[in-house]
């Protein structure tokens, strides 16, 4: 059967379902939360309906050029510490036999849907004093007493990394997975060792996926909401705290919509970066 | 040699790392009393008995499931007519409900939830349950479509065709041909969006966190009063729920072609 051009309007009938329930929600809520970002703040409700530009010129102040100020680097060294650890990572175990692969990939995916909540529960209890990691080092004599690992910047950064981990082995698994194999045979030919066919091959060739992954999981740590407030103190908390915090606990809706626009915007960029980017590696 | 001893341990390190907190979580949840020690002292199941026996985790734990069985259903129904239109027609502005339904899962978590807080307050529904399914079902509809997509690119176009040739009409090539051929991707991708749902914490909590709990709202608020071992016990649940979904599919299917080890055209 031939693709071919619906013709009546029975033919759209498939597409009524899904676009209407797109249509309502999502397309509704995310304008009513473009909308209510214009909105005037009632501390005894919700919102009322205006228009002003309040809640954005908050953006202008010292508190919250901090928080963005820190969101940003954060993510980009939770972005850069995945993609190191995980690039070489997921390049060995392309070569692995397949169920190797297999095994590791169900273990990935198991980690990668884990809930936040749990994710910053098992880091809190492996920094506690009584049951986490320092005991171990005491035991074998690299401490004097354990201590509690958090709250701290470390133990967020290694939260974030654990949690971003598994997708960015994901995300780089389908191009290493389909990297020509011939590539490398010749490089080991002309007798360049693994390592060295490795740096001067396998990664040149991916530069561009190396960079699209880069800014995937920098959009994804972006995300994180709830492991700086578990695992660190409101010094580092990021946008996304930011956001959950200001539209549950301060009911400041209409402000919370704007830091979300405002995030929506620079996720969006990126993302457009990220298919520009992937583009031009499948022009050439 | 030398190499091969290198990338042993290099794959050992990865794996205790993501293997760390969940064995530290595993061995507080057998601590025979309510203490936060590792090694545990004692041994005792008693905190897994705990999920079923308190009645407030046990309502939490059905909350969770009822949840993600019904949100991962609405989600498979978003997207199969969906990816199924796609395939079979050529309408390229279509495309446009194909971004609809990749955008909730690539932008940050914490703007959908508000999306639908708003959406939920304004409309008047706010802390209704089905609210939550709803939410759930947009949320994660990208993997049921990501996996259906897939499946639809796999057929091949000649069976379909030779099926039509004999007289087939479109719901008959639907019903014999199309649906036997793609439904390891339509199990996949339901299962995808069941164990996500699950775990799901940011969305569940701002459309129903006040009026009910699921689990990871339920631990969530467990841990701001401090340390209950039944919270490591139903961790390492999520953990086995999630291995086991997983496995099941790596079992009966092909996970390496879910991730995209083959291109869609071969």
């Amino acid at each position: 059967m031939k693709r071919e051009a619906p013709k009546s309007l029975a033919d759209y009938s498939p597409l009524f379902f899904p676009g209407l329930m797109l249509i309502v929600f999502f397309v509704v809520p995310f304008s009513t939360m473009i909308a209510v970002s214009f909105f005037q703040r009632d501390p005894s409700g919700f919102y009322t309906p205006d228009f002003v530009f309040d809640n954005y010129a908050r953006f202008l102040s010292l508190f919250f050029a901090k928080v963005l100020g820190f969101s940003l680097m954060l993510a980009v060294t939770v972005a850069i510490c995945c993609v190191v650890i995980a690039f070489p990572f997921t390049y060995l175990l392309t070569k692995r036999p397949r169920k190797v692969q297999t095994i590791w990939l169900v273990c990935l995916l198991s980690v990668l849907s884990l809930s936040e909540v749990i994710i910053g529960f098992a880091w809190s209890t492996l920094f506690t004093r009584t049951a986490g990691i320092t005991n171990l080092f005491v035991a074998i004599g690299l401490m004097k007493e354990p201590v509690a690992l958090t709250p701290s910047f470390w133990a967020v950064l290694t939260g974030m990394v654990y949690q971003a981990l598994p997708y960015t082995i994901l995300v780089l698994y389908p191009a290493l997975v389909r990297l020509d194999p011939t590539l490398l045979e010749a490089a080991r030919t002309l007798g360049a060792s693994p390592v060295r066919a490795f740096m001067n091959v396998v990664v040149p060739a991916l530069r561009n996926t190396i960079v699209a992954t880069l800014i995937m999981v920098f959009v994804f740590a972006l995300g994180s909401y709830l492991l700086p407030q578990i695992l660190g103190r409101p010094s580092h908390w990021t946008l996304s705290v930011l956001i959950t915090d200001q539209a549950i606990y301060q009911s400041n809706m209409p402000f919370a919509a704007a830091m979300a626009v405002f995030l929506v915007l620079m996720s969006l960029a990126l993302v457009g970066l990220t298919l520009l980017v992937g583009r031009r590696e499948n022009a050439l | 040699m030398i190499q091969t001893f290198l990338r042993r341990l290099y794959f050992a390190a990865v794996a205790l790392f993501l293997a760390a907190p969940l064995i530290v979580v595993a061995g507080v949840s057998v601590n025979e009393k309510q203490d936060l020690a590792f090694p545990p002292k004692g041994f005792s199941l008693a905190w897994y008995a705990q999920i079923f026996a308190d009645p407030e985790w046990r309502k939490a734990l059905f909350a969770s499931l009822s949840l993600a069985v019904t949100a991962a259903a609405l989600a498979v129904a978003i997207a199969l007519p969906l990816a199924w239109f796609l395939w079979r027609r050529i309408a390229p502005w279509a495309n446009v409900f194909q971004i609809l339904g990749l955008a909730p899962f690539i932008l940050p978590p914490v703007i959908t939830a508000l999306g639908m807080l708003t959406f939920w307050a304004t409309s008047g529904f706010y802390g209704q349950p089905w609210t939550a399914v709803i939410s759930h079902a947009i949320f994660f509809v990208t993997l049921p479509l990501v996996t259906l997509s897939l499946g639809f690119a796999s057929i091949d176009r000649s069976l379909v065709e030779a099926a039509a040739t004999m007289g087939a009409d479109d719901r008959t090539v639907l019903k014999t041909v199309v649906l036997p051929l793609i439904r390891p991707y339509l199990v996949s991708g339901y299962a995808f969006a069941f164990v996500l749902s699950l775990n799901e914490y940011i969305v569940a909590y701002m459309t129903i966190g006040f009026t009910l709990e699921t689990l990871p709202i339920k631990i969530f608020n467990a841990l701001r009063y401090g340390y209950t071992p039944t919270m490591a016990s139903v961790s390492v649940f999520f953990v086995a729920v999630a291995a086991l979904v997983f496995g099941l599919i790596a079992k009966f299917g092909d996970i390496r072609r879910l991730l995209g080890a083959m291109s869609s055209e071969s």
